[in-house]
């Protein structure tokens, strides 16, 4: 007996007990140091691979604005204007890039341009037509292979084959860096325009614009449903068989992969109800959908939450039901539900597998105007973009990524801002 | 037409309203009695009769109108004629024909004449369309307004429309999960009636291209989609081995160890992490992650596909660990304090307290969220579009290349859809085994977590 429990074994075994204890702790130290860590490699690598598209490289070049190559007159109205020849402005501009170029230096030369350039030459003319005849020096964009060689993303010290810029270009390049004529500046096409095949012109705002109509029509069907339903089942649903069914269905709905919503989207929706394909009034129908259970789930939450003393007040000054919850419920339990619809919202704003369902991953050159019409949305975008063999395609990933993260975090804010803002204690 | 409408019908129920009141409160002073309600719900009534019928002419105009618009300009063909025409090509050609003359060129005249019938039907068609909305309106006031009498309750059949609406809104999500079955089902059985169940099921080869040709080489298409089952199952028991430890020991560190203050801060940051897109995830994957094992493989000599299994295994995990330690987290806390107590009170360390009593008691839970995170990881697309295979590979090996359902589901919809290829029919079928097994997966999760929060309430 003494033997068992001697003083020094009990020692012994406490001891092993606490480091089996500090063990454990340290396990679930390490386990949320892990979460925290993948969370920051996440953004800063995110951050890391995007911050740069939002500067473009563009090239110095001197062009010569004389009226017999683009066959215009000084007094020439502005209709002629648009009509001139500039893209054999720029033609003669690029092949005096540099001294000395033979006509395969030009074609190659050629490559090192966005084929934007003649609208860029243009742009600039048409805000200046004075300068009819003088020769300027005009910041064009670059071509996105020298984007990319300038960000230092693609390797130049591997063999001709395998890079963009064969080695010609790449001393073009170098004498463009040398004389200082390759500059960085702000990328306003990122913001500015649509899809594109070039990765030097491709921006985000056409799909930025679907995913507002997308969202719009998310709030303008899922806010109004969700909260009707929510009113019917926390204040006028009968005990019965059908509203468990409803519970139940609430329930599971919100653990349905999105994926089969965009099956159902495609099946029902497009095939049976003839809504037009690739539209944000489909992708948003899909999406309210989708997000139903979690505003109706907030609302609920929120609509209990309102003390049921505020009602039965205004049931026993002599209002109906209906006027008790519309004219008190409801408008104390607004912001709970805002918040919640703002979540559900977000959570919409990052779906991308529905989308591609009901066609939203078309290729959508210009920004969209309206509800019926084929649109992207970022996060198809996105998608796009990654499968996108181009490498200057990745990093507009990242940065379109980057908006999108942060369009979420200010939604999400804004939830939070309201919450505590309006958001009543009892 | 969406605009007009939307104008043609605010116009008419804001008439409807306005008309509504001036009725009943000249109708009231006329009589010298005082209306049943106020004048406002007399109002109310009048804009639902006006509403109501406008809507149901506009939906069903815009369903059922190409159908018959197109039934209409196809009945000059004769199909039994020509076999080899094709209804749906043909309205297409029609339509473009129709739009625009750049299409026109070099067409039959046949083409031309249809066009030009297409047209006129369809100027007809709009015309009617909008007067059929304003007469419907009207009918629908002037049905209303024999009600227009002082005596007339009209906030109790308000309140009553109001409650049928609330119990429509609530009744969408049941539409929403009849819709899915529905659709699912209609289109996997037109599925099945090419492809056996049992080959689908339990078939090994999945090869789904119908040749073009009669007798080209490496013809039949196969629909065996258990290389598919497999690769869906060995990216999510990845995922699950990189979720389940370390989303239930954050759970238990955050619940039993942290401070408030580390909490506060933990908690809304793991919130980011469960709230980041699943298509960040995927390009996270693919530059960063799928790099990196191939790297690793190399290092100890196995060859990894670019896109492995364990890529977007380990990223799905990644995704799913703020599921797991949230639900776990709630679990864990709706223990009873009184159980802890008692633990420690008879001498036993923390850790001790957790993995003997706490865990056990909170396990049902547990169970629960891990089988709503299994439910999350098969059903997951975004990330295995971008990081996983395309092609079917039966193997249990993590770095090479699998393929999942969701994938399949994919590829099978983007590009050309055509609904009599049982390659775009696949993807329904494929939904249908995707549904089915996430709604055992969460009803099953939902009963054990919802049986659990009883048993401690």
């Amino acid at each position: 007996m003494s033997n068992q429990f001697s003083h020094e074994k009990i020692i012994q075994l406490r001891k092993k007990r606490s480091a089996a204890d500090r063990r454990f702790k340290t396990y679930g130290l390490i386990a949320t140091v892990i979460g925290m860590a993948i969370l920051f490699f996440l953004l800063f690598t995110i951050f890391s691979k995007g911050y740069s598209s939002f500067q473009k490289t563009v090239i110095e070049l001197d062009v010569t604005f004389d009226q017999e190559t683009l066959k215009i007159t000084p007094n020439a109205t502005y209709e002629e204007q648009v009509e001139a020849k500039f893209f054999k402005v720029k033609k003669k501009a690029i092949a005096n890039a540099l001294p000395d170029l033979s006509k395969k230096d030009i074609k190659l030369m050629k490559k090192m341009f966005s084929i934007n350039v003649d609208k860029e030459i243009k742009e600039y003319f048409l805000q200046n037509p004075n300068i009819l005849n003088t020769t300027q020096k005009l910041l064009v964009t670059a071509h996105s292979d020298v984007d990319q060689m300038l960000k230092g993303n693609a390797k130049r010290n591997i063999e001709e084959k395998k890079r963009k810029l064969n080695d010609r270009q790449l001393e073009f390049f170098d004498e463009f860096v040398f004389t200082g004529r390759l500059k960085s500046k702000f990328n306003n096409f990122f913001f500015t325009n649509a899809d594109s095949r070039h990765p030097e012109l491709a921006g985000i705002a056409g799909s930025f614009v679907g995913s507002l109509f997308t969202l719009i029509t998310v709030f303008l069907l899922a806010f109004p449903i969700g909260i009707g339903a929510s009113i019917y089942l926390e204040e006028f649903a009968p005990k019965n068989k059908f509203t468990e069914l409803i519970e139940v269905n609430i329930a599971n709905l919100a653990a349905v992969p999105s994926i089969v919503f965009g099956l159902l989207g495609l099946g029902i929706l497009l095939n049976v109800f003839g809504f037009p394909r690739s539209t944000p009034l489909v992708g948003g129908t899909v999406l309210a959908l989708m997000t139903l259970p979690t505003i109706i789930i907030a609302c609920r939450a929120s609509l209990k939450a309102v003390p049921p003393s505020i009602k039965e007040g205004a049931l026993a000054m002599g209002a109906s039901k209906m006027q008790a919850v519309f004219h008190h419920q409801v408008p104390l339990a607004l912001p709970g539900t805002l918040t919640g619809t703002i979540i559900g919202l977000a959570q919409a704003l990052g779906e991308t597998a529905p989308l591609i369902m009901i066609g939203m991953i078309a290729f959508i050159p210009n920004i969209p105007t309206g509800f019926t019409e084929p649109s992207a949305a970022l996060p198809v975008q996105i998608y796009l973009w990654v499968e996108s063999a181009e490498r200057g395609f990745q990093e507009k990933t990242a940065a379109a990524i980057m908006m999108i993260l942060i369009f979420l975090f200010l939604m999400n804010a804004i939830a939070v801002f309201l919450r505590s803002r309006f958001e009543r204690k009892w | 037409m969406f605009y007009w409408s939307l104008i043609i019908i605010s116009l008419g129920i804001y008439s409807a309203y306005i008309f509504g009141k001036s009725r009943i409160t000249s109708h009231s002073r006329q009589l010298e009695i005082k209306t049943a309600s106020l004048p406002t719900y007399y109002a109310q009534y009048i804009m639902v009769w006006c509403l109501l019928p406008a809507l149901i002419v506009y939906f069903g105009w815009i369903i059922f109108e190409d159908q018959i618009i197109q039934n209409l300009v196809l009945a000059n063909f004769d199909f039994d004629l020509n076999p080899a025409l094709n209804a749906s090509l043909l309205i297409a050609e029609i339509k473009n024909v129709a739009l625009s003359d750049s299409f026109a060129e070099g067409k039959a005249t046949e083409i031309l004449n249809a066009a030009e019938h297409y047209a006129s039907i369809k100027y007809v068609s709009s015309i009617s369309f909008y007067l059929s909305i304003l007469i419907v309106m009207i009918l629908g006031v002037m049905f209303a307004s024999r009600k227009l009498q002082p005596s007339f309750r009209a906030q109790q059949s308000i309140e009553n429309y109001v409650k049928y609406f609330l119990f429509f809104c609530s009744s969408v999500a049941v539409l929403t999960t009849v819709g899915i079955v529905f659709s699912l089902l209609f289109e996997s059985l037109r599925f099945f009636s090419d492809v056996s169940v049992f080959e689908f099921l339990f078939g090994t080869k999945w090869y789904p291209y119908i040749p073009i040709r009669e007798g080209q080489s490496g013809s039949q298409g196969s629909f065996g989609a258990v290389p598919i089952f497999a690769g869906t199952f060995l990216i999510m028991i990845v995922a699950m081995c990189v979720a389940t430890p370390i989303g239930l020991f954050t759970a238990i560190y955050l619940a039993e160890y942290a401070s408030p203050r580390v909490r506060r801060i933990i908690k809304p940051l793991l919130e980011i992490l469960a709230g980041v897109p699943t298509i960040v995830y995927g390009f996270f994957a693919f530059v960063t992650v799928a790099p990196f094992v191939k790297t690793f493989g190399q290092s100890i000599g196995i060859d990894a596909s670019p896109t492995s299994a364990l890529a977007a295994g380990l990223v799905m995990g990644i995704m799913i660990i703020p599921f797991i330690s949230s639900l776990s987290d709630d679990v864990i806390n709706s223990v009873p304090q009184s159980l802890r107590e008692g633990s420690l009170g008879i001498g036993a360390n923390k850790a001790e307290t957790i993995k003997r009593v706490i865990l056990p008691a909170a396990l049902p839970g547990i169970v629960g969220a891990f089988l709503l995170g299994v439910s999350r990881a098969i059903g997951e697309t975004m990330i295995v579009v971008v990081a996983a295979g395309t092609a079917p590979n039966l193997t249990a090996n993590p770095f090479e290349n699998v393929t999942t359902v969701t994938v399949q589901i994919v590829i099978a919809l983007i590009g050309d859809q055509e609904f009599d290829d049982p390659r775009t029919l696949s993807a329904f079928a494929l939904g249908l085994v995707l549904f089915v097994i996430t709604l055992i997966l969460n009803i099953f999760a939902l009963r054990i977590v919802k049986k659990y929060r009883e048993r401690y309430e």
